[in-house]
């Protein structure tokens, strides 16, 4: 899914690094959100309605609308769409509205 | 009609057309832009003077075709993409289109490939000429195609022969 | 706390132009921004720019915040300080502004405020709207154009104003196939350049048309579309349906004002300008004097507009102050700048607005 060669634009691409959703291994490269990065790897579901449980992607993939909370390293509600990848992310969907409070 | 369809009705563009002497006397620019919208780059292209000043951003370009030599300069600076060459003198059968395009990949010099007219629909077969993508056009490549004379006022795109 | 002697929240082409216009009154400016970037939504716009030759027309969009940018380093030395990564949360009674500068609080005092926030997307009401592959137009192009990531192979774009042509053009520049452009309305609300340029392209424009369902287990699979009348009803047995696994929105812009709301600034509805704007006078001050707002969070136009409206609220926030230079001189430059381009019929509804904005009607 990753665009090669665009007549307009050169993409810089910082390093490969590598992250888990749900337990799976996903590669990617830094400087990119965790939202990107899911997206390259085919991932289109971010999470569950609260009450009828439907499936949720992002919408507006600059934080505006909060349609992509996830759960990131414990900490809850994280906007991956403006959350940047780290080597090691450990990304969860998350069940329900969440906790402030981080989770180790 | 154009507002509903996107597509240039053949009054819009009999009228944006230049006469059949001045299309006889070599490379001359069509300009495609029938919306009055703020925007005045093209008249700042033309070195030839042939594209008039603007009394009001908004205004239609005026390009007189008696004073355009047909260098193209303005293809690539229109930012709607709205601006062609059409050359009619090229030879008894076939004409050439100058036009921009902004896809990848390029298509090669003397590459045969598909002309498309304004509906997206094709048209003819074309003969890459030309291909220029220099720093000064700034991404937007020019491609000249020569396409059978009667087409020169309908081809506007192709593409690339057994898809892309 | 910080003391600047303006503070603009938002950096892209209202909010970087009305700080260049502050620095080169001699006034300091402190520029906030949520991104870890400067230039707002024009680094995602690869297309060249309408407009005044003298306003970056046929310029890139995303060539554009490089050549503000330089200018402020440049003319602002010392005296401009951009703050990424710094999302504004709050304008107190007080004029501070609470910020959170990566997980840390910031309280910020400036003299003088420029609100240029922007605008969000607005969604459609349909059935499946929240299946995952139903995106803004927005972040079809963040992804596409910022990261280099395809949204999908298949895409139906709704709405053909111009983000909806432009971003239609650009998938077809990265190798995605556009199924159709489908408007409500019976005419082509973007500029017919774009539109003729889509066409050229393959990409059919369907006007008198809407999305009745988007369809798919867990995302995107498909959408049933239909024609309108000219009441904008259903036309029974005329559904369609479309395979594609992205459903893209580009149904308009409403401005971002919650820091207006929360400063207290007076608003009015005005759905030509895009929903709730400020009420403001020339000089783009809004009705508390220390307030300034410019570009899609005072009225959702053109980011040509939009970067004189900052040029103004830059110039007069400096001039409040007291750096006051050749202010007539470049008020007047400005302000006929901006009427010019709102002059033609495609800015028809911006005048209307505007003049219901300062009828009080």
């Amino acid at each position: 899914m990753r665009i090669e060669d665009h007549p307009i634009i050169k993409f810089k691409r910082g390093k490969p690094v590598s992250f888990t959703f749900e337990g799976r291994q996903i590669e990617a490269f830094e400087g990119e959100t965790i939202a990107a990065a899911l997206h390259a790897a085919g991932v289109r579901v971010l999470s569950h309605s609260h009450n009828l449980k439907r499936p949720r992607g992002f919408f507006c993939a600059i934080g505006n609308c909060s349609s992509c909370l996830m759960k990131v390293n414990g900490a809850y509600n994280v906007r991956i769409c403006v959350e940047p990848v780290n080597e090691g992310d450990r990304v969860e969907m998350q069940e329900g509205r969440g906790d402030i409070i981080a989770q180790a | 009609m154009l507002e509903k369809t996107g597509v240039p009705d053949p009054e819009q563009i009999n009228k944006i057309t230049p006469s059949q002497e001045r299309l006889k006397n070599g490379p001359v620019a069509i300009v495609e832009c029938f919306q009055n919208i703020p925007c005045d780059p093209c008249r700042y292209a033309c070195r030839q003077g042939a594209i008039k000043e603007f009394a009001d951003i908004n205004d239609l370009p005026v390009i007189d075709h008696e004073e355009c030599n047909g260098c193209g300069l303005c293809i690539s600076e229109c930012p709607g993409l709205a601006i062609f060459v059409i050359d009619a003198s090229y030879s008894a059968d076939e004409g050439l289109i100058k036009m921009p395009y902004e896809y990848l990949p390029l298509p090669e010099q003397g590459e045969e490939v598909i002309g498309i007219d304004t509906e997206g629909r094709e048209v003819c077969n074309a003969r890459v000429v030309k291909v220029q993508n220099t720093k000064a056009l700034d991404r937007t490549p020019v491609v000249t195609l020569a396409v059978p004379q009667a087409q020169l006022m309908k081809v506007r795109s192709f593409v690339k022969k057994g898809g892309e | 706390m910080l003391k600047p002697e303006i503070a603009i929240v938002g950096g892209g082409p209202a909010g970087l132009s009305a700080a260049l216009s502050a620095v080169r009154q001699g006034a300091e400016v402190m520029l906030l921004d949520r991104d870890p970037s400067l230039g707002g939504q024009l680094v995602k716009q690869t297309h060249m720019f309408f407009g005044s030759k003298k306003e970056y027309a046929a310029i890139r969009g995303i060539d554009i915040p490089g050549k503000l940018i330089s200018a402020l380093e440049d003319e602002g030395k010392g005296r401009f300080k951009p703050l990424l990564n710094t999302a504004v949360l709050g304008y107190y009674d007080d004029g501070v502004i609470l910020a959170d500068k990566e997980e840390e609080a910031m309280l910020i005092k400036p003299q003088k405020i420029v609100i240029a926030t922007g605008a969000a997307e607005k969604m459609l009401p349909f059935p499946g709207n929240d299946l995952p592959g139903v995106y803004g137009a927005g972040a079809v192009q963040t992804l596409m154009n910022v990261y280099g990531i395809k949204p999908g192979n298949r895409v139906l774009m709704v709405g053909a104003g111009n983000i909806g042509l432009i971003v239609s053009y650009q998938l077809r520049q990265a190798g995605v196939e556009v199924a159709a452009i489908i408007e409500g309305a019976s005419r082509i609300g973007g500029y017919l350049v774009h539109a003729t340029k889509v066409r050229r392209a393959g990409i059919p424009i369907l006007t008198s048309h809407t999305i009745k369902e988007a369809y798919g287990k867990q995302k995107v699979e498909g959408a049933l579309i239909c024609n309108l009348d000219e009441n904008w009803c259903a036309i029974p047995g005329s559904d369609k349906d479309m395979k594609v696994d992205v459903i893209c929105l580009a149904v308009g812009l409403t401005p971002q004002t919650e820091l207006l709301w929360q400063a207290g600034c007076q608003q009015k509805y005005l759905p030509e300008l895009g929903g709730y704007v400020p009420l403001r006078n020339e000089k783009m001050q809004t009705s508390l004097s220390s307030v300034y707002v410019a570009g899609d969070v005072a009225c959702i136009e053109e980011a040509g507009s939009a970067m004189v409206e900052g040029k103004i609220a830059g110039l007069f926030a400096a001039a409040d102050l007291g750096y006051d230079e050749k202010v007539e001189e470049r008020f007047l430059a400005y302000s006929q700048e901006l009427e010019e381009l709102r002059a033609g019929p495609t800015g028809a509804k911006i005048r209307e607005g505007l003049a219901r904005l300062n009828g009080g009607v």
